[in-house]
């Protein structure tokens, strides 16, 4: 109650001369309305869909009350969705330091499992599995069951939390990935050759004939297609519903060092030997985007879970996280030695596994902020140092852990606040039982996104397509004439000479290199080369004495 | 060091002892991927689904007529009664139900053209032979003879209940009112001065109950007022129409069944142009009317369909049809808007679903909820080319389809006739006329 009248009170009221800091109110806003803004723009912050149409400026009546009633309905379901977070009923958890003198990567597993519940505890446990190492891990989508693959030919699965074994199959030949496919009932092995299906119990459902000496798996779960990158750098992409190849697109890159898939988009990103990452759909044959990532192999890459940031990691021993809104790297951090493998979870904690131990990074980024913070100076979490070389670090979804295969079997590994604490039950259920998880299926199936709706910008679909017919006409044209770059720079011009130069000081902000600016790039050197020669003649013309005086460009 | 991590026990999520599960959830966006793409998704599949279940044919009543129903009465006191006239003079009068005939009786020498029920339920029917009788169908005792009749001046096409007194008006060449409570007077007379032709349709508007509007063979649509007993407007159309209805929640709107396959709504104000034009039938309407709540209408045409409108849109809703029905000459709603009626020259009374997908009886709450979900998913989306397909596809009797496609290419011939004609003519300096006022050839008043 004390603070209240600070802001009530006339300035006439001071007592001295000393300067008011707070501000006198002056807009007539009562104290409910002004709660009621304040309500709304939070729940606009957290469940908006952006920036709300201006109705006022819309003369047709009919639109006008169209979206008004829509917006309308909008702003309500954002205010019902805040409101409703009271029926969450998890909490994250969290390891936070007390003392000026205490560093949460200082803390052991030890530490952890004897401060957490009994139940909890039990999620740390090791895997001793050193005959048939290095192994591979993958969980399940709603984190139930782990899937381990050993390089030499040993792949199981289990539900880990129980410590229940599904199956347990030899294949004999080389493992090079594993993955769960939508469900908890089948399994793709990427082996020696092809890629193979088993089902839960370990019976080999397909052999994928088509995808020959896969190194590198992806699952997207709301396209049902399974993504494959083999030794010849070729990415394909298979629907797993109906077993048609959607697509098949060399990168021309050679054999692929890391493979992910952005969550929310469901683009492919794909790290090279030359450093590169690319970004695939399977509508083009060409990647999307091409980023110069590392000075090196890319040997990890992961994307957080709504496709704002991605971390990539390389064999310089280092780690950048890139804004993928504008392909423009916020920060890099050393990994001491390679990283081998990189997993961010739903929180936006970054596992980091190199060398024989794993660090666990918070804070490498956040959404909540425009510009991102400096870097941080310490990790979160550390593990390792026990000799055991990381293979792959993954996070289980909606739990606090992390699982990490290393070449002497499994650690799974406790990492408070790591996990989403509410799940949703429609989505992806921990708990489901076996007739959600068939009701489940059969939704996921019925409400399968088309290929076609992958795209950078994930929300396109619904949008009325605002091209001109004429226009739509020129792109459908394959005959037509492929568009001169230069010309068409040159036709956007307004001045006489500096088309060109804005173009380009525009686009080297942006940090994006496609085709057109390759092109204007050798437009700008021509021309450069072009005025240098000119130049040149107009300083002989002058003599060395004067040439100091020619009209530079 | 302060540590927590997540716990969540299984009988949290499932209490021992219940079999109810649990489903928690999070309507945070990060959880749910996809929401535009996966939304559209479930509207397509919602707008197939619709059209998967659409079945807009019920059933034929009875066993129908021996010859084609011509017109067709509601009961306005009754969601179950209704009475079909056929061309053979009897009028039947069906149980909805049941389904079934529950009266009969040969009324007129030959076409019932008109039938009317009295605010006490008797039943009006109308013939060429120049009678009018009242019939008593809810009182079988009373056998099939008319209670009473009266004898006109010439053959009456056509019959209008007042709202709510005691009178009807009959059409022939002249529309006469006559009074059910003074049996032997006269009746009062409307006509329009200058006009001798058949008048075809006659209908009391039901809101401001004192005004008729009635069509005629003359091309004209006129207006009449019953308190100054005048005749208050004539608009003349290039065609002649067949039926003339009132909108029963806007006073002044009325629709016009026109020869010349469209049907035309106009305000009685202002009679210079349609408010809306109807386009879709590719032959003669005979039969139009507004739903009860005034929004949608059905139209029942000589190309053998019956379309469903909304007052608002240009396009027809839906389009009925069957194998085995011939020209429709009548269509109607029943009283609570969910089923159409229509009576057609194979002397069928046919029973039809008003919104083709939709079926009655108790859904439970998910399914309703469903079902609404789906509504609004199919609206949000309906600008989508794919899902507006499939949302506007038909099947097209083979011979609609042609005569359509015929119909089209003459049009665009006319089109491409006057076009040129004005590029060369004088005609260049008129101001086109608009799709809504073509139609309009006079006024008179």
């Amino acid at each position: 109650m004390e603070g209240e009248p600070a802001v009530a009170r006339a300035p006439t009221a001071r007592k001295s001369d000393a300067i008011v800091t707070h501000k006198p109110r002056t807009d007539m806003a009562t104290r409910a309305e002004r709660e009621k803004a304040r309500r709304i723009r939070d729940a606009q912050q957290a469940y908006g869909r952006g920036k709300q149409i201006n109705t006022k400026q819309i003369k047709d009546k009919k639109l006008r009350r169209n979206l008004k009633q829509l917006e309308a309905k909008y702003q309500s379901a954002t205010l019902r969705a805040k409101d409703a977070e009271i029926l969450l009923e998890n909490t994250s958890g969290f390891l936070e330091a007390e003392g000026e003198l205490e560093r949460t990567y200082k803390v052991q597993q030890d530490e952890i499992v004897a401060n957490v519940a009994v139940e909890t505890a039990k999620k740390r446990f090791e895997l001793k599995l050193d005959q048939l190492g290095p192994y591979l891990c993958d969980y399940s989508r709603n984190g139930r069951e782990l899937l381990l693959g050993g390089r030499k030919g040993h792949v199981a699965t289990m539900d880990w939390r129980e410590g229940k074994l599904g199956c347990e199959i030899q294949l004999g030949e080389t493992v090079r990935d594993v993955k769960w496919l939508h469900n908890n009932q089948f399994f793709a092995v990427a082996q020696k050759k092809y890629v193979y299906i088993y089902d839960r119990n370990g019976v080999e459902i397909h052999c994928l004939r088509k995808h020959s000496e896969v190194t590198h798996m992806e699952f997207l779960p709301y396209h049902f297609l399974l993504a494959t990158m083999n030794t010849g750098g070729v990415l394909k992409y298979q629907d797993t519903s109906t077993g048609q190849i959607v697509a098949e697109l060399p990168s021309r890159l050679g054999p692929p060092t890391s493979l992910t898939h952005n969550p929310y988009n469901a683009i492919i990103h794909a790290g090279h030997q030359n450093g590169t990452v690319t970004l695939w759909s399977p509508n083009s044959a060409e990647p999307l985007v091409k980023l110069l990532a590392h000075r090196g192999p890319v040997r990890g890459v992961a994307v957080d879970r709504e496709g704002r940031y991605m971390v990539s990691a390389g064999q310089d021993a280092r780690m950048a996280v890139w804004d993928i809104r504008m392909f423009k790297e916020v920060n890099t951090y050393s990994t001491y030695t390679p990283a081998s493998s990189l997993a961010i979870s739903d929180t936006g904690l970054t596992a980091v596994g190199w060398g024989t131990s794993t660090t666990i990074w918070k804070g490498l980024f956040d959404k909540n902020l425009a510009e991102q913070q400096q870097r941080q100076s310490h990790p979160y979490m550390k593990w390792g140092r026990e000799g055991k070389t990381v293979e792959r670090v993954r996070w289980c979804p909606f739990e606090d852990v992390l699982g990490i295969g290393h070449d002497k079997g499994f650690s799974s590994i406790i990492v408070p606040g790591a996990g989403e604490a509410n799940f949703d039950a429609f989505e992806a259920n921990p708990f489901e039982t076996a007739k959600q998880r068939q009701e489940t299926e059969v939704k996921g199936l019925l409400n399968k996104l088309a290929p076609e709706m992958i795209a950078l910008d994930p929300n396109f679909v619904g949008n009325v397509d605002l091209r001109s017919d004429a226009q739509r006409r020129a792109e459908r044209d394959l005959d037509a004439k492929p568009v001169d770059v230069a010309e068409e720079i040159r036709n956007r011009a307004r001045g006489k000479n500096g088309a060109l130069k804005k173009y380009l000081r525009k686009q080297r902000k942006r940090n994006i290199i496609d085709e057109k600016r390759l092109r204007v790039d050798e437009l700008w050197k021509e021309q450069q080369k072009k005025n240098d020669k000119k130049r040149k003649e107009v300083e002989e013309d002058l003599g060395p004495a004067l040439s100091r005086f020619a009209k530079k460009e | 060091m302060k540590i927590k991590a997540i716990s969540r026990s299984v009988s949290a999520i499932q209490p021992p002892g219940t079999d109810a599960v649990k489903q928690p959830r999070n309507l945070d966006s990060a959880v749910h991927p996809f929401e535009r793409a996966r939304e559209y998704k479930r509207a397509l599949n919602a707008v197939k689904l619709e059209r998967m279940h659409a079945a807009p044919f019920i059933a034929q009543l009875g066993r129908g007529h021996v010859d084609g129903v011509y017109s067709i009465a509601k009961d306005p006191n009754s969601l179950e009664r209704f009475a079909s006239g056929s061309g053979d003079g009897v009028v039947k009068v069906w149980d909805l139900a049941t389904r079934d005939e529950v009266w009969q009786a040969s009324a007129h020498e030959n076409i019932v053209k008109g039938l009317e029920w009295t605010r006490d339920r008797k039943l009006l029917t109308c013939a060429a032979d120049r009678t009018v009788k009242l019939f008593d169908p809810y009182n079988p005792a009373s056998g099939s003879a008319p209670i009473s009749s009266w004898l006109g001046s010439g053959a009456f096409t056509s019959l209008s209940h007042h709202r709510s007194r005691n009178a009807f008006a009959a059409s022939s060449s002249v529309i006469s009112v006559y009074d059910l409570e003074r049996h032997t007077a006269a009746p009062e007379v409307l006509r329009w001065p200058t006009s001798t032709d058949t008048i075809t349709s006659v209908a009391f508007n039901h809101v401001e109950t004192s005004v008729l509007a009635s069509c005629s063979s003359d091309r004209g649509i006129v207006i009449y007022d019953l308190r100054t007993g005048t005749a208050v407007a004539k608009t003349v159309l290039t065609f002649a129409c067949n039926r003339v209805a009132w909108s029963p929640m806007e006073a002044f709107n009325f629709a016009a069944a026109s020869e010349d396959h469209n049907v035309y709504l106009f305000d009685m104000r202002k009679m210079d142009r349609a408010r809306n034009v109807l386009k879709g039938h590719v032959a003669a309407v005979m039969d139009v009317e507004f739903s009860p709540t005034g929004e949608e209408l059905v139209s029942a045409s000589w190309d053998r369909t019956i379309r469903l409108w909304h007052r608002d849109r240009g396009h027809s809703r839906d389009m009925y049809h069957t194998k085995r029905m011939q020209r429709v000459l009548s269509a109607k709603w029943t009283p609570d808007a969910k089923y159409i009626l229509s009576g057609s020259d194979d002397g069928n009374v046919r029973l039809w679903r008003a919104n083709a997908s939709q079926r009655q009886g108790v859904k439970s709450t998910r399914q309703r909820q469903a079902l609404e979900y789906n509504d609004a998913l199919v609206k949000r989306y309906g600008h989508m080319p794919e899902i507006n397909r499939i949302r506007r596809h038909r099947h097209m009797p083979k011979v609609v389809k042609k005569a359509a496609e015929i119909k089209n290419e003459e049009l665009k011939s006319i089109k491409r006739r006057e076009e040129n004609e004005r590029k060369h003519s004088s005609k260049q300096f008129q101001a086109r006329k608009s799709e809504r006022e073509k139609m309009v050839l006079a006024q008179e008043k």
